[in-house]
């Protein structure tokens, strides 16, 4: 039994599921009871629930990852709902120096079965530090996961698989793309392995990294490159960030010689770099032209105003493509 | 109700008061009849030798060059040993790491404690049989931890509390208070026993903020504070023990301010000589000092004796050089060490990264 979702109804419906299945389940964080989540994630759980296992929170967010830490330490499966990345800045020290850590400092006496969810990235007319995607901080932390699901499909399994992780996850929701379609989602528990990517698409004549809401921009510049000029794309969404799944990464990298990588992330030090790295070490001898990054700027992400300017664009992406295949 | 008196104390006494048992010449002020027995009280005592002689010998290993950086406690025994004694072995214990009288009396072997300042991983561990977290480093961010265990005891109706230890530096930091918030709202068993020793490193407490007290910040969170003095083992253990009745009982978080004195440096590495007058202030604290006191009250009690003082101090000798030479001949530890516990199971770069030191210790001959 299938039913037609979109990414925050999977999210919902995944959070349903784990509550109802493990006691020890449990959310918190700003507005996620009556309000339900500024994005609804959390929708009806506090009434299906009630408040000691949907539980709104002081407004505080090292608070927040701070007793999600002591909760999972002490028997619960907390998820943690952040409201917008960069508002888990606040949360920052607790994220890197003890959820990350908690394992490793002790020696596997201690560890943390927890998530922290939080939409990330640009593309919904936000406010200012409502747009960050800012996900290279974290693939720079041993001891944390990062998934960043872009389909309902995987939204619910990778959430599933995080809830069930014996270790800490930072869950990012591609902002942008919440509501902008639907899919056929299991109605039944399932889980989408973290670690691993997903072939969207095959191709022959270059392979395209993508995640989150860069997505669809990259299977549209796909579709039309294809359309216009006849390569051919393997798209690949990389579900997990950290840790990334090399294998796929450089087995399509070995068939088709050519790599773009697309993220709204700036630039610099971004996920993209540590890809060319990556690709660099692993397939060097393959590669018939240098890969390429098509990303956001080294800049902060402007105002929404400019927003549409800072992001990739299917055009850019093409540009991308076409600059890879006639190096 | 000791609390509620302390509380009245405070919001009209002057800056020294604070809720007291036994007067630094070892007189009781308040009877302890049913609170702390003859057993109990001589126990306290033995904990609290045992604990400075084993901080002494600490940083005479660091002088030596056989231990790393350490932070002392001594003068901060009662403080610690006397919170830590009102715990049951259910409750969670999330120390700094300042606090290794209160771990090592709870139970958590001194050989982990060397181990740690020796820098070995080993030595990271907390004492997971009795809820012992390991030490935390970054300042009041284990507050909320507390918060979060104590919560989930809640949730399960556990008879359990979570004790947080720290000191006054780090009741200016964010954490702290957002400690104090998630605990009063959510009416949560945590204790949070501040150690005010006066000084951050090299900052007095007067630098550090203008409240003229540490429990007074329980009052604009609504929940219970007490100013307790820190050098008084029965005080300690009393308004602890205290908030911990009053936790279980569903009546919330208590901010306890043990009001006390380290003697010596911040860590191994500073000289309190630069940052204050260690002449003064020593002749001063000493004459408050947690073992002397309680020393005075057991012998005109008849409980102790210069027999019993001599033996004990032979016993602590032996036994704190039986786990220093136990450490001092562990093997060294593995350099693949580093690399086990990062996750549930390593993920193939950490995995690879692991063969690639091997490798190169292999080649290069420097794995012992």
């Amino acid at each position: 039994m299938t039913q037609k979702l979109n990414i925050i109804q999977a999210i919902t419906q995944a959070l349903d599921q784990k509550l109802a299945d493990d006691r020890r389940v449990m959310l918190l964080g700003e507005d996620i009871g009556t309000n339900g989540g500024v994005f609804r994630a959390t929708d009806g759980l506090l009434e299906k629930y009630g408040a000691d296992r949907v539980a709104d929170t002081p407004l505080a967010e090292s608070g927040i990852v701070g007793s999600t830490i002591g909760l999972a330490l002490n028997g619960m499966i907390p998820v943690a709902e952040i409201q917008f990345l960069a508002f888990l800045y606040p949360g920052l020290e607790q994220v890197l120096s003890h959820a990350a850590r908690m394992r490793h400092r002790s020696r596997g006496e201690y560890t943390l079965p927890m998530v922290i969810r939080t939409p990330y990235g640009a593309g919904i007319r936000g406010p200012e530090l409502h747009s960050e995607s800012v996900e290279a901080f974290f693939a720079q932390t041993p001891g944390l996961k990062v998934v960043v699901p872009s389909t309902p499909y995987d939204a619910k399994g990778l959430l599933i698989s995080a809830i069930e992780d014996p270790d800490p996850v930072l869950f990012l929701e591609p902002t942008k793309i919440y509501r902008s379609f639907r899919e056929d989602v299991p109605e039944m528990l399932y889980r989408v392995p973290i670690g691993k990517a997903k072939v969207v698409q095959e191709g022959s004549d270059i392979s395209i990294f993508a995640w989150g809401a860069m997505m669809p921009v990259a299977v549209s510049a796909a579709k039309q490159i294809e359309e216009e000029r006849g390569w051919t794309c393997d798209v690949i969404d990389l579900r997990t960030i950290y840790p990334l799944d090399r294998d796929c990464i450089i087995e399509s990298v070995k068939k088709t010689g050519r790599a773009v990588v697309v993220q709204e992330a700036h630039k610099t030090a971004s996920m993209g770099a540590e890809l060319v790295s990556l690709i660099n070490d692993e397939a060097l001898m393959y590669l018939r032209a240098p890969v390429k990054r098509i990303s956001g700027f080294d800049v902060p992400v402007p105002l929404f105003a400019l927003e549409d300017d800072y992001m990739p664009t299917t055009a850019r992406v093409k540009a991308g493509i076409a600059e890879t295949m006639l190096f | 109700m000791i609390i509620e008196e302390s509380l009245r104390r405070i919001s009209s006494e002057p800056h020294e008061d604070f809720y007291q048992v036994l007067t630094p010449e070892g007189e009781l002020l308040i009877p302890i009849d049913g609170m702390i027995d003859n057993s109990l009280a001589v126990g306290m005592y033995r904990h609290m030798v045992y604990a400075r002689t084993f901080d002494r010998k600490c940083i005479s290993l660091q002088r030596q060059g056989r231990m790393g950086t350490y932070a002392p406690f001594e003068g901060q025994e009662a403080a610690q040993i006397g919170s830590v004694l009102a715990l049951s072995d259910d409750d969670w214990m999330f120390p700094s790491y300042r606090e290794h009288a209160a771990t090592v009396t709870r139970g958590q072997p001194l050989q982990t404690v060397i181990r740690y300042w020796k820098g070995r991983l080993d030595g990271g561990v907390g004492y997971r049989e009795k809820h012992i977290l390991p030490p935390s480093v970054p300042i009041a961010t284990h507050l909320l931890h507390a918060v979060g265990a104590a919560w989930a005891s809640r949730i399960r109706h556990e008879a359990a509390v979570s004790i947080a230890y720290f000191g006054d530096g780090a009741t200016s930091e964010g954490d702290f208070h957002e400690s104090l918030n998630f605990a009063g709202v959510n009416r949560l068993p945590v204790i949070f026993l501040c150690q005010n020793n006066g000084y951050a490193i090299s900052v007095p407490f007067n630098k550090q903020s203008s409240s003229r007290t540490i429990a007074q910040r329980a009052s604009a969170y609504d929940i219970e504070g007490i100013r307790v003095d820190g050098n008084d083992v029965f005080g300690v253990y009393m308004a602890v023990s205290e908030a911990r009745k009053r936790a279980l009982e569903g009546q919330g978080p208590t901010l306890v301010e043990a009001v006390t004195f380290r003697y010596g440096a911040h860590t191994t590495a500073d000289d309190p000589k630069k940052y204050r007058d260690q002449e003064e202030l020593l002749a001063k604290w000493r004459k408050r000092d947690p073992i002397h006191r309680l020393r005075r009250f057991l012998e005109r009690e008849d409980l102790w004796d210069e027999r019993q003082e001599s033996q004990l101090a032979a016993d602590c000798t032996e036994q704190i050089d039986q786990a220093i030479s136990e450490v001092l001949s562990l093997p060294p530890e593995q350099p693949e060490a580093m690399f086990e516990h990062v996750y549930a199971e390593a993920p193939w770069h950490i995995a690879e990264q692991r063969e690639e030191l091997n490798r190169i210790l292999r080649k290069d001959g420097m794995q012992s």
